[in-house]
């Protein structure tokens, strides 16, 4: 699809991977609106945009909270008009240091379900319909290896994630032939904050670099990736 | 023929359809409850045939033919009921009539209160002049222009603060008849797009996407416009006298080739409420595919682009029965409205529809 005057909303987007992929949707000319719930760190990512000529706006919120859905979505239409593509980039680990499965709060897995997979699912609901009215838009859900791999200790993330790809294809699948492209992809293991919770000693120089992903993410929006596709960034070629 | 009021709903402070009267004089009353999207009942009227039926508004795919297209108003509910307070500290409630202008908010001022109480009964708002300062949503604004309770405000604050404090102070515009508080998401439709619309453009509410899926397996084309739903009722009599005020429309390029196709294979333009109408029928007059509709409909109106109508459901007297004439003659929307009472089928804009085809 083309990045140039699309209206993009990209949740998450305060710091690590969203961030890094506002600031290149927005340098390639996309209307970019940011989500995330502390209005203070997103204020800045947006200055940083703007300075550099780019359009960014600013919706603080809560994806985990049933009645913030219709307001981001509301307020990123208001700002920006139409919303052509989406980055379901916002996800919560749950209580760090990572536990084992067995020693999960049921309400700490609930929590984890309602913003890696609720969440994406009520503001898909919301924008999906203009797309594909329109006849055209991509939603893109972030996953992760842990969706795949049963690793010890991820469960309520590894949980959420697998659903979340599931989500994906049956979203893709409902949508099949209205125009309207479903991803999910795994960008291997960054360097980033969730990183660092979530593995506090792992070697950082060994992880990829937010900016780098970013840059494959913004390369398969503009792909022909079909729709209902699971994409491991690492070892995809444009 | 003396032209009507066109409002969007029914208006049950104003006209209660228990009072409305059918042509023969019998009383028709409609339930007032609302109805789950996926459980909304249809009556389909002959628009030329004299048929009036009565069915799910999930067969509306087999309704309809292949090569018919169907347009919807994808305007977005705005939570446009706003809370303010006057300089001198006397509150009111701003009701936004149109779309957000970058910092221009223009709407209708009401009372101290809320909407429990009938909008013809609230309080008078305090008496705004071009250049007072007021609160409003939190956020200082300064009044641009006032023509009695029609203002027009100028927020002091960037957009996205704007429209921060507008979804968290705003709420959606609601009437006495229904006093629980709406979730903005209980008003808008599956397609909503920019927030436009000061009242749901509620006859879309039943696509759910089974049915929008459903009429495009069946060859059946499904396009979208934008028009900027007003207020149906401000409950001061000259103000609602002259509704619907002017309104914004957008109909994209896409849309008109998708006329332009239907037209060409010999199908048919059903619209999805009377907004669509107006913006449909507003651009075939003033031959511009985006602007101010003008047009106001009444029951001698003859569309020139609408074959057919999606719409709720209204008791003879209501404005909008009135309005529909201008697509079935009166005694058929009558016999329609007393085949809805008998099955107890519900008016309220959140109720069941009617198919004029």
């Amino acid at each position: 699809m083309q990045i140039e005057g699309t209206g993009a909303l990209i949740t998450g987007a305060s710091r690590g991977l969203g961030r890094a992929v506002a600031e290149q949707l927005a340098a390639r000319g996309a209307r970019v609106v940011l989500v995330a719930r502390e209005a203070g760190p997103l204020a800045d990512v947006v200055a940083g945009i703007r300075a550099r000529g780019g359009e960014a706006h600013a919706v603080a919120g809560d994806i985990a909270d049933k009645n913030a859905i219709h307001r981001i979505a509301g307020q990123a239409q208001g700002l920006v008009g139409e919303i052509g593509l989406v980055v379901h980039n916002a996800s919560t680990l749950g209580p760090t240091p990572l536990r084992l499965l067995l020693d999960t709060e049921c309400e700490d897995l609930a929590a984890v379900l309602e913003a890696n997979l609720v969440g994406p699912f009520r503001l898909t609901k919301v924008l999906a319909g203009a797309m594909a009215l329109r006849g055209a838009g991509t939603i893109i859900h972030i996953s992760s290896d842990a969706a795949v791999e049963p690793y010890p200790r991820w469960g309520a993330y590894g949980i959420s994630k697998a659903a979340q790809d599931h989500l994906s294809r049956i979203l893709a699948a409902e949508l099949d032939g209205t125009g309207v492209r479903v991803l999910a992809v795994d960008p291997g293991e960054m360097d980033t904050k969730m990183h660092a919770d979530a593995v506090p000693d792992a070697d950082r120089a060994a992880l990829q670099r937010p900016a780098d992903v970013a840059a494959r993410l913004v390369a398969l929006v503009e792909s022909n990736v079909a729709s209902g596709a699971r994409v491991a960034l690492p070892g995809w070629q444009p | 023929m003396a032209a009507v009021k066109f409002h969007r709903h029914a208006s049950p402070q104003r006209v209660p359809s228990e009072l409305a009267r059918g042509a023969a004089g019998s009383t028709i009353a409609l339930r007032t409850d609302e109805v789950a999207r996926h459980a909304v009942r249809l009556i389909a009227i002959g628009r030329d045939a004299d048929t009036v039926e009565l069915t799910q508004f999930a067969a509306l795919p087999s309704l309809l033919r292949e090569g018919d297209l169907v347009i919807v108003n994808d305007a977005a509910t705005l939570p446009g009921s706003l809370r303010g307070v006057s300089a001198g500290g006397e509150l009111f409630e701003l009701r936004l009539s149109g779309p957000v202008d970058g910092s221009r908010l223009a709407g209708v001022l009401l009372g101290a209160g809320d909407h429990k109480t009938r909008t013809e009964h609230r309080a008078a708002p305090p008496v705004l002049a071009a250049n007072d300062r007021v609160r409003i949503a939190g956020l200082d604004a300064t009044v641009a222009s006032a023509a009695g309770r029609r203002v027009e405000l100028v927020v002091r604050a960037e957009p996205d603060t704007l429209w921060q404090a507008l979804y968290a102070h705003g709420r959606a515009v609601q009437y006495a008849h229904r006093p629980e508080l709406l979730p903005l998401y209980a008003v808008q439709t599956a397609y909503a797009a920019r927030p436009w619309a000061a009242e749901m453009p509620s006859a879309g509410r039943p696509l759910t996407w089974d049915v929008l899926l459903g009429l495009r397996r069946r060859g059946i084309a499904i396009a979208q416009l934008t028009h900027a739903a007003g207020l149906s009722s401000t409950g001061d009599d000259a103000l609602d006298h002259a509704l619907p005020w002017p309104e914004r429309y957008e109909i994209p390029r896409r849309t008109l080739d998708a006329i332009e196709h239907t037209r060409a294979i010999g199908g048919r333009v059903v619209a999805v409420g009377t907004t669509v109408v107006r913006a449909l029928e507003s651009a075939a007059q003033s031959g511009s595919a985006s602007g101010i509709a003008r047009l106001r409909l009444d029951p001698a109106y003859r569309p020139h682009v609408v074959d057919g109508l999606i719409s709720g459901l209204h008791t003879p007297g209501e404005s909008h029965f009135e309005l529909l004439q201008a697509f079935a003659p009166r005694d058929r929307l009558v016999r329609a409205i007393e085949l809805a009472a008998a099955h107890g089928l519900s008016g309220h804009e959140l109720g069941d529809a009617c198919l004029i085809l």
